[in-house]
């Protein structure tokens, strides 16, 4: 199917002798979000950082199996390009301490080397700010450092971070669990306006916060996938009664 | 409570007791160089001349040669520094290679300086000898540039290690970020780590420029001991600190003596400047000085 931005194939990852994951098998719907939920230490980041091989930072990394983005295999593809086009944004917002919010925004381009004109990157600053719902916020501080700003402020700027170098997918590693409630209403606000230009896959162990954003939800449980559909089946009619016990708040 | 105000105190008073001594150090040196001071007064400072026998005192060539040896010797040793320090804070955390040569560095700052001496005097300056002649230039061997190659190696370990330990706590996090913009590792230690832990690694310098500048005896062992303005790096010079050593057991007349002690009080003087700079500029590179 032409919309099935990433499929996962038979695919298991782990760290040492272990695998984590098992033999999952799974696609990603583009311009939708994902939401894969389960308790911790069931496998979600580790599935996640393989998409775009941050995994294999890892030096004990194993995995075996394939994941094709736009119908090529991942593992074939040099990581530094792959991340390119596959942004990331972590549990713990990290923005850089070194740099103001403007270098932030732009920092893809600078760690890269590429060099625009002071418009072009003004534009890409303000257009992503923008996008990441924090420019009026911080317009008249783009020079200042980004850590200044508060929590939920400095996930955004991560967001921003990430859009500004034109992403197809974009990976949020559990984006809200170092978040209060308002800061977290206003990032699944954004989750699901960005999902208009790429496509997120969250990982989240917040039950709510998948059926609140997501329009297709996968259910992980020590590894397994467990179930995957419409989030408004599972969270319905869930097939497999695993699901229902997470759902109804049994374990995790 | 009383437990907690006994060992408050005691805190207290030990950090109270170093700034005391550092203070009586200073006076004490003040005192001891007041004969020289009366005699020749602040020229003492910019004078050219340093000559016992007709008791003309003045410390302008040992400052030249202070600085310019450990200038020289920091600018030698920082590549070797830094790479040692990148390669086992970032590259290769943990393995016998990273062990190797962190244990190899910590040796460094072991050995005695009287053994760097020997070694410079025995193994560089003939190998300075050899060099000075292809570049048919008088062969002393001993000089300003041996005394830095000599430094340079011994104040690698202070570089380093300061420099290893703030990169490897540059958090893993922003190392990620960096990685997940699509850098390669080049990338992310140029424009994440290194930013991240300039001030640090400055801090490092800083530690080894200071002991580079205070250094005696290795230095006095090859450096020729010559009382004038070097003109060239090959030409034999000496350190405030190396004329102490070598002149203070010979030291007769009081001027002569008290002239020695003024020359330490200005090596005390320009050690704290240096700190005090230093640390200055320390607060201003790190990552939470400026907005």
């Amino acid at each position: 199917m032409e919309s099935e931005i990433i499929k996962i194939r038979d695919f298991s990852a782990g760290y040492g002798q272990n695998f984590v994951l098992k033999n999952i098998n799974l696609s990603f719907e583009k311009n939708k979000v994902t939401a894969i939920m389960g308790p911790s230490g069931c496998g979600k980041s580790t599935l996640i950082r393989c998409i775009n091989r941050m995994h294999e930072l890892n030096l004990d990394a194993i995995h075996k199996g394939d994941i094709l983005f736009n119908g090529k295999s991942v593992f074939e593809t040099n990581p530094i390009l792959l991340r390119k086009k596959i942004g990331m944004v972590f549990q713990r917002p990290n923005p850089f301490p070194t740099m103001s919010i403007y270098d932030n925004v732009i920092a893809g381009y600078r760690l890269n080397g590429i060099k625009l004109s002071k418009k072009e990157f003004d534009l890409i600053v303000e257009d992503s700010l923008k996008k990441a719902f924090l420019w009026e916020e911080v317009k008249d501080n783009l020079h200042k450092k980004g850590t200044f700003l508060s929590g939920g402020q400095q996930q955004r700027l991560c967001i921003a971070r990430a859009m500004a170098v034109n992403p197809d997918v974009l990976l949020l590693d559990e984006p809200t669990s170092a978040l209060d409630p308002k800061a977290t209403a206003m990032i699944e606000e954004l989750i699901v306006e960005l999902k208009k230009t790429v496509t997120i896959i969250l990982v989240t162990h917040n039950r709510t916060q998948a059926a609140r954003v997501s329009d297709f939800t996968v259910f992980l449980y020590l590894g397994e996938l467990i179930e995957y559909g419409s989030t408004e089946t599972i969270f319905t009619t869930p097939k497999n009664p695993k699901t229902e016990e997470y759902l109804i708040g049994k374990f995790g | 409570m009383l437990r907690d105000r006994f060992f408050k105190f005691g805190l207290k008073l030990a950090g109270g007791l170093i700034a005391l001594l550092i203070f009586s150090i200073f006076v004490s040196l003040v005192i001891a160089s007041i004969p020289s001071i009366k005699e020749f007064g602040l020229s003492f400072v910019f004078g050219k001349e340093w000559n016992p026998v007709e008791e003309h005192f003045s410390a302008l060539p040992f400052i030249i040669g202070t600085l310019l040896t450990s200038v020289l010797a920091l600018a030698i040793s920082l590549p070797f520094s830094l790479a040692i320090a990148f390669f086992s804070g970032e590259f290769s955390k943990k393995g016998l290679i990273s062990s190797l040569i962190a244990y190899a560095t910590d040796l460094l700052a072991g050995i005695p300086s009287v053994i760097y001496g020997f070694w410079g005097l025995f193994f560089l300056v003939p190998l300075i000898r050899k060099l000075e002649l292809s570049f048919n230039i008088p062969p002393y061997g001993v000089g300003i540039f041996t005394a830095s190659l000599v430094l340079s190696i011994m104040i690698i370990p202070y570089a380093s290690s300061m420099a290893r330990d703030v990169i490897a706590l540059v958090p893993s996090d922003l190392k990620e970020a960096g990685f997940a913009l699509g850098s390669t590792r080049l990338e992310v230690i140029k424009k994440v780590i290194f930013p991240y832990s300039v001030s640090g690694i400055f801090a490092g310098l800083l530690l080894a420029f200071g002991r580079a500048i205070g250094e005696t005896m290795a230095v006095t062992m090859v450096i020729g001991n010559a009382n004038r303005i070097p003109h060239s790096l090959f030409e034999p010079a000496n350190t405030l600190a190396s004329v102490i050593a070598n002149e203070f057991t010979e030291a007769t007349s009081d001027i002569h003596l008290s002239s020695l002690i003024y020359l330490g009080l200005i090596l005390f003087i320009i050690t704290f400047f240096i700190n005090y700079i230093g640390n200055m500029i320390i607060e201003r590179m790190s990552v939470n000085g400026r907005s």
